[in-house]
């Protein structure tokens, strides 16, 4: 018995309307002042100057990408949309800079750029490393990488150091194959999820030329530069104000030399570094208040770095020996 | 009088009605994600009622954010097994609750046959009732190929 006797109810409306949400989001904004109002994007954009220092050629990049998207959104609500495959940009991405420019950091802010504007659904960053896509053994990388592909749809895939999947020198490694399944996603599913490679760059020019199919599929390649040392000083003074301390007197003077001194020095790795100083500077500031045991202290004695707490670092020493 | 006159099994959620469209399926995954289920994908091709555990397709899927990733699962259930009844499963893993939350089927075979009332005789003039699926009459693996 296959035809049925009766009708199912509903079944004669072939089309049941069952609009996306996201899709009538920014639905009958005429002016790009509409649809930044409607999506808010203007908020995240103004406190990714206000509070990322420097970085000037990667704001003007995500500058570039969201007023593309906002474009695109008053196309489509003027039916200008391009359609089947081509309908969305592609927006995967690249981040190469040395250790702390800001590279994860700026991932995680256009996340939430990229779903104010409603290109991904969620918003949210999975970030993984070679570990979490490539397994140890035959038929046990494809599952995994898939599983960490599904975790990421509907937003943001963060792979860190990413040329680490590519090892030329073992033709046996399975990365090649996490590799292929990720290629394939970013060109099929680009609606559902965006990918963000970083790295070196020059490891990671490595890896694009092995890689040709990566290089091609990623629109968008974004060189993060140093900092220079003024704009590290104003980094710590901000990281300093995060955690309610701030430089006493002669203490920044203190600090400018020492970025002076450490940035001559091997694996300065910029925001990473001056965190970590600020953090060993905190200790000492630390030890040297509990070494006073009988004094009052005034809530100025637990918020000021004083220029001994930083004059103590390594880095001077080496230079008085 | 028959039994099933629209000639479809009726197991799980939305049973009774036409069959959904992915929107609609994307829709409730997503309901359930905002719940905090985990999703997972099985499929059979026994529609015995009593039946309960179906084959797992794949791992369940925690730490889903998104129904896109189960849908590309969905999506890879039905390319390997076109001809059988497919459905998705919410667990939820409350404390205290620990149960599927969610069920329903999302692919169904071409054609059902339905299920046979068996009758055996017992002792005495007892007769006991069972039923039987007409599909089941074939092997596995073959019961819907046509």
């Amino acid at each position: 018995m296959t035809a049925p006797l009766y009708s199912i109810p509903g079944s004669t409306q072939a089309d049941v309307s069952a609009t996306a949400p996201a899709a009538s989001a920014v639905g009958g904004a005429r002016t790009v002042n509409e649809v930044l109002a409607q999506s808010q994007v203007e908020a995240v954009m103004d406190e990714l100057d206000r509070e990322l220092i420097g970085l000037a050629p990667v704001k003007q990049r995500i500058r570039d990408i969201a007023a593309l998207l906002v474009i695109d959104k008053l196309r489509a609500s003027l039916g200008l949309a391009a359609d089947g495959r081509q309908a969305k940009p592609s927006l995967h991405m690249c981040f190469t800079g040395n250790p702390g420019t800001g590279k994860t950091t700026v991932a995680l802010r256009i996340a939430e750029i990229l779903h104010r504007l409603g290109y991904v659904r969620k918003g949210h960053v999975v970030s993984v490393t070679r570990d979490d896509l490539v397994g140890q053994y035959i038929g046990h990388t494809a599952p995994k990488t898939k599983e960490v592909l599904k975790k990421a749809m509907g937003g943001v895939l963060f792979i860190d150091e990413a040329y680490y999947l590519y090892r030329p020198e073992n033709e046996r490694d399975y990365g090649q194959e996490a590799i292929e399944i990720l290629l394939q996603v970013m060109e099929n599913h680009r609606d559902d999820l965006v990918v963000i490679l970083a790295g070196y760059k020059d490891r990671m020019d490595i890896f694009f030329k092995s890689n040709p199919g990566m290089s091609s599929r990623i629109a968008h390649h974004i060189d993060f530069p140093d900092y220079s040392s003024d704009e590290l000083l104003a980094i710590a003074e901000r990281m300093l104000g995060a955690q309610h301390y701030h430089f006493g007197a002669g203490a920044r003077d203190a600090f400018s030399d020492y970025l002076e001194r450490r940035m001559r020095q091997p694996h300065f790795a910029n925001a990473r570094s001056v965190r970590n100083a600020l953090d060993r500077a905190r200790l000492r500031a630390a030890s040297r208040l509990f070494a006073d045991r009988d004094r009052v202290l005034t809530k100025a004695d637990l918020t000021t770095l004083m220029p001994a707490d930083i004059l103590a670092s390594r880095v001077f020493q080496a230079a008085a020996n | 009088m028959m039994t099933n006159p629209t000639g479809r099994i009726t197991q799980g959620q939305f049973s009774f009605l036409p069959d959904l469209t992915d929107d609609e399926i994307r829709m409730q995954v997503d309901y359930g994600l905002s719940k905090g289920y985990a999703w997972s994908v099985e499929y059979t091709d026994d529609p015995h009622p009593r039946n309960t555990y179906w084959e797992m397709f794949g791992m369940p899927m925690f730490d889903l954010k998104d129904a896109a990733g189960l849908m590309m699962e969905l999506g890879q259930c039905r390319k390997t097994f076109p001809n059988h009844y497919i459905r998705l499963m919410a667990f939820d893993s409350t404390r205290g609750v620990e149960s599927i939350a969610m069920s329903f089927i999302v692919n169904r075979p071409k054609s059902e046959p339905g299920f046979g009332l068996v009758r055996q005789e017992a002792d005495g003039r007892n007769i006991r009732y069972t039923v039987h699926s007409y599909a089941t009459d074939q092997p596995e693996g073959e019961r819907y190929a046509g």
